[in-house]
């Protein structure tokens, strides 16, 4: 059959929004003085207020209502002077008042972006900045949370995250792939950890992401029925959700199907999207303009003041450590994804001024180490002198790079200074003209098979003779200098 | 000596003189109480005990010369949608039936920081949702001066109860007319003040942008003793006005001279009740006798005002009372399948007929595809009755107007027709619509001997303009002094 041919040859491309959640870190929740803090007893962090009970009135944090300006502005958004607190009506257990504060027409910041940083393409090419934009960020409370585990025939209610304060993101759907969307939430997660407004914590719930998603043919401007994933909490599942779904849909539509309108349940067990409601089944959320609180009047002195408390921004910080130093665009990028590694690169940078070689090792040694021991930056044992103490060994030749790669594990294992090691383990580099040229006579008397080849003109066996000096030097031996006399000498035999 | 009757300037010159002790006052109201009781049915729960206590305390507080308050020791009725501390608050709603607080509303604390006694809590129609009181779940209240009439409501226990003297002075809310138009219906003094006036914090909410709390009372100088205990700026309360607050008494005593009144030509229509507008027109002479001038004022969206009102408060409504699930608190249906079924059977059994009824009319306005055409709209026509009444202002300082079309109807007589019943509050609807304050005071009686009330609304935050104009016509007037015979 022709259509499903044609079907088999059309090129899809992605069409993705995303909604984040990040609980914002105040001390007491956003409409009552109770504490936000995370891990207490059942319901021990409630009042009549987050409890729904009858007569409460809500009054907002102020606190709360800082850190969404000073998001929105690091988000290029422009902040409301006037905006509004809305109700979203629906019945569920965890939700005490039978509806949530939030905000729906004149939501407090609008029309933002976030530029990200992708990775560098297939073909070499150096990475590239996209600009994504950010539709609103709005505040509003969390809901509870229902518990049913050990329970039977019954279920529990926890109201200690209800009113825990929350700034709902939204993007544009100008995200194309899988790795775009991936880049993006960590580009926002950076924005918001830099602020300390949100601790970007996904599996503790601080951050949740939701994303959209569809599909249409290259070349198509209209978009796709969209789909909407919940229920993922690690980043790790909001890149297998995007591209489990992303499969699904585009093998619907390659066998001549159609994707439905509809919220789909990320299943972390079985790895693949369930339905949970379609569109019939969506809720009529009856907003209206929240008659217990009073309008947002924000006048213009606040935002500036607050515009003054933002500090240097991951994406500033990128384009002037790229400018500054000199460094390409996606070092600059993976470098200020947090700030304190950013912090830690500046801090070496300032002891030993080689930003190419301190980012070569914090991208590779340093950043491998962090992640195969699940660490952050703040938990690294070496600090910034120990580490451009390490480079300095290799740069005045007391060690070879190689040799640092080893002193490095060391130091990262003991937490002790490189010279120390070096000294302890007799890794000091043989430099020496004279030991070396032992090493080398002692490696080509023990060749000559290898020699006689060489001299007939097989000179890439020159690696050979490099690799069994230093191997006879237990790796300490100046490779530099190994070359050097190596080439020599056997030059010579040529003539 | 009987003091059941005194009001409370009467009651405080008695007990600071120490005439007598507020421990007798409250014995005596106690009694009086079991005595109308069975008569009237204004109570949900009598406090007899802790309003015992409380008197004593009050009688130390008196004794012993520290500060005292005009309410210290005094008895005071709460509408029971007010929340009290271990205390039930019913909203005479089976869903709360055994609802008990635990907190305070503002204006509690506030009037028991004044060491006034609490003596009890009134019934009311369901959530205030009402004129009559007959929509309350546990009977029904009667009108002092005619058993077998209505209150009024939904303050209808609150209003009865003062003009019965089964308290001093109670406290009533008002979204629509709920405090004015059964003030008027018994023949006593009830004020809905500006809104942001009073704290709403502890107020059950019914429709959050209209309601307010205020006095109902046997004279104006009490009404402007309760407004000195409960009004001001409240931090729990976002809505509450930060405006510094009166002393309401201070300028009862101004004369007239001068004073501006206006008279809606939108109020004194055709078919209206002759006595009702023959007894506003001899207010209005009589203020004029005083020194008033009138003239006429146009508040030309006032046909709108019903329509408008029943969109906005049932839109909240339907919202405020979404939080009665059965999960939390109050009562549930045991057992249900599941969660689903346990909603439906709890609310189909635990509201009554007119909530479930002004449940859906929100509910429906505030649906997708039908918000614009009702709840925006409403919004919109809410601006334009806002600012009729600035407008009105420009040439006024009050507005007189009668509170209700009729003095109290019969029992049962509008219970099968709500649209009639509605229409029962359409003088007193326009002014929480725009938020200004109101009040209605008793202007003459029926043939029958029934109270006939007058409604004078002033502008925002003008609570001391209503009540000095109120004040000047009862001092002129002697229905004041007139009581039912139970």
């Amino acid at each position: 059959m022709p259509p499903v041919e044609t079907k088999q040859d059309i090129q899809y491309e992605a069409v993705i929004g995303l909604e984040v959640h990040a609980q914002l870190k105040t001390a007491s929740k956003i409409f009552c003085g109770c504490s936000t803090k995370f891990g207490a007893a059942s319901n021990s962090q409630t009042c009549p207020i987050c409890l729904g009970m009858p007569g409460v009135l809500p009054v907002l944090n102020r606190r709360v209502l800082e850190m969404a300006v000073k998001t929105g502005l690091a988000l290029h958004c422009k902040i409301s002077p006037y905006s509004r607190f809305a109700r979203k009506n629906y019945f569920y257990p965890d939700l005490p008042k039978g509806y949530q504060i939030s905000q729906y027409e004149l939501p407090l910041c609008e029309h933002g972006y976030l530029e990200v940083a992708l990775p560098a393409g297939q073909a070499g090419e150096s990475g590239r900045i996209k600009r994504i934009g950010i539709r609103r960020a709005h505040m509003e409370e969390d809901a509870g949370k229902n518990l049913h585990e050990g329970l039977e025939a019954a279920s529990h209610v926890d109201l200690n995250r209800a009113g825990v304060p929350l700034l709902e993101i939204v993007s544009e759907p100008d995200i194309r792939s899988v790795d775009e969307a991936v880049a993006y939430l960590k580009a926002l997660r950076a924005v918001l950890v830099y602020l300390d407004v949100c601790d970007g914590n996904m599996e503790e719930g601080s951050l949740r992401c939701e994303p959209n998603l569809s599909l249409r043919p290259v070349g198509q401007k209209e978009f796709g029925t969209r789909v909407e994933l919940k229920n993922i909490n690690s980043f790790r599942f909001v890149q297998k959700a995007m591209e489990y779904e992303l499969r699904r849909q585009e093998k619907l539509l390659r066998e001549g199907g159609r994707v439905v309108q509809e919220t789909r349940l990320w299943n972390t067990e079985k790895e693949i999207t369930v339905v949970m409601r379609g569109k019939e089944e969506a809720h009529d959320y009856r907003y209206f303009p929240e008659p217990d609180l009073v309008p947002l009047m924000i006048p213009a002195d606040l935002i500036n003041e607050i515009r003054k408390t933002l500090p240097e921004l991951p994406d500033a910080k990128r384009e002037r450590f790229a400018r500054e130093y000199g460094i390409p665009v996606y070092d600059a990028e993976v470098l200020t994804t947090s700030r304190d590694l950013a912090h830690y690169f500046e801090a070496c940078v300032a002891m030993y001024p080689q930003p190419k070689t301190i980012s070569n090792w914090i991208m590779t040694e340093l950043l491998r180490e962090l992640n195969n021991r699940g660490q952050e930056i703040a938990d690294c044992p070496i600090p910034p002198e120990r580490f451009a103490g390490l480079l300095k060994l290799i740069e005045d030749g007391t060690i070879s790079g190689k040799i640092a790669k080893a002193v490095f594990e060391e130091m990262y294992r003991t937490g002790r200074p490189a010279g120390e090691i070096v000294k302890e383990k007799g890794l000091v580099q043989i430099s020496d003209a004279g030991a070396i040229e032992t090493l080398v006579d002692d490696v080509l008397g023990a060749h000559p098979n290898e020699r006689e080849s060489y001299r007939q003109g097989k000179t890439q066996l020159l690696g050979f003779f490099v690799g069994q000096v230093m191997k006879r030097s237990q790796g300490k031996a100046n490779p530099g200098k190994v070359n050097e006399l190596l080439k020599k000498k056997l030059g010579e035999e040529k003539k | 000596m009987e003091l059941t009757g005194f009001t409370i300037h009467e009651l405080q010159e008695q007990l600071k003189n120490h005439k007598t002790t507020s421990r007798e006052l409250t014995r005596q109201v106690l009694e009086r109480i079991k005595r109308v009781e069975p008569k009237i049915h204004a109570f949900m729960t009598v406090t007899d005990d802790a309003a015992l206590a409380q008197a004593e305390e009050a009688d130390q507080r008196l004794q012993s010369g520290r500060p005292v308050s005009p309410l210290t020791g005094v008895p005071i009725a709460l509408k029971d949608n007010l929340c009290t501390k271990g205390i039930r608050t019913t909203c005479s709603s089976k869903i709360l039936e055994n609802f008990m607080p635990p907190y305070d509303a503002t204006v509690v604390r506030r009037l028991k920081e004044t060491g006034a006694v609490l003596i009890g809590k009134t019934n009311m129609d369901e959530f205030a949702m009402g004129s009559s009181t007959e929509n309350s779940a546990f009977g029904l209240t009667a009108n002092p001066w005619d058993v077998n009439r209505i209150p009024g409501g939904s303050s209808g226990g609150s209003a009865s109860a003062v003009a019965a003297d089964a308290c001093a002075a109670a406290l009533g809310s008002d979204t629509g007319g709920s405090i004015r138009q059964p003030a008027a219906m018994c023949g006593v003094v009830g004020l809905k003040p500006t809104y942001g006036r009073v704290s709403r914090y502890g107020l059950v909410a019914f429709a959050s942008s209209l309601d307010q709390i205020g006095p109902i009372t046997k004279d104006v100088t009490d009404c402007a003793l309760m407004m000195n205990a409960i009004a001001g700026y409240d931090p729990d309360d976002s809505t509450s006005a930060n405006l510094p607050s009166a002393d309401y008494t201070r300028t009862l005593d101004r004369d007239l001279t001068g004073l501006r009144i206006g008279i809606p030509r939108e109020y004194f229509i055709d078919g209206m009740d002759a006595e009702v507008l023959y007894a506003v027109k001899e207010a209005i002479r009589t203020m004029e006798r005083l020194g008033a001038m009138t003239r006429e004022v146009l508040l030309p969206h006032t046909e709108y005002a019903v329509a408008t009102y029943y969109i906005l408060a049932t839109a909240e409504a339907g919202s405020n009372l979404a939080r009665y699930d059965g999960v939390k608190y109050g009562f549930r249906v045991k057992p249900t399948k599941d969660l689903l079924e346990m909603y439906m059977k709890t609310r189909q059994a635990g509201f009554g007929p007119e909530v479930k009824r002004r449940i859906m009319l929100g509910t429906y306005a505030l649906s997708s595809g039908y918000y614009d055409a009702y709840y925006r709209k409403a919004q919109c026509v809410r601006t334009l009755i806002k600012s009729d009444f600035d407008e009105a202002f420009k040439q006024a300082d009050v507005i007189i107007t009668p509170t209700a079309p009729t003095a109290a109807f019969k029992i049962g007589e509008k219970t099968q027709d709500p649209l009639q019943m509605y229409l029962s509050d359409i003088f007193t609807i326009s002014v929480n619509i725009a938020g200004i304050p109101a009040l209605s005071m008793p202007c003459g009686f029926t043939k029958t001997g029934l109270p006939i009330g007058l409604q004078i609304m002033g502008r925002p935050f003008a609570e001391e303009t209503v009540l000095r104009t109120a004040y000047a016509y009862e001092q002129a007037t002697e229905w004041h002094n007139r009581k039912p015979n139970l």
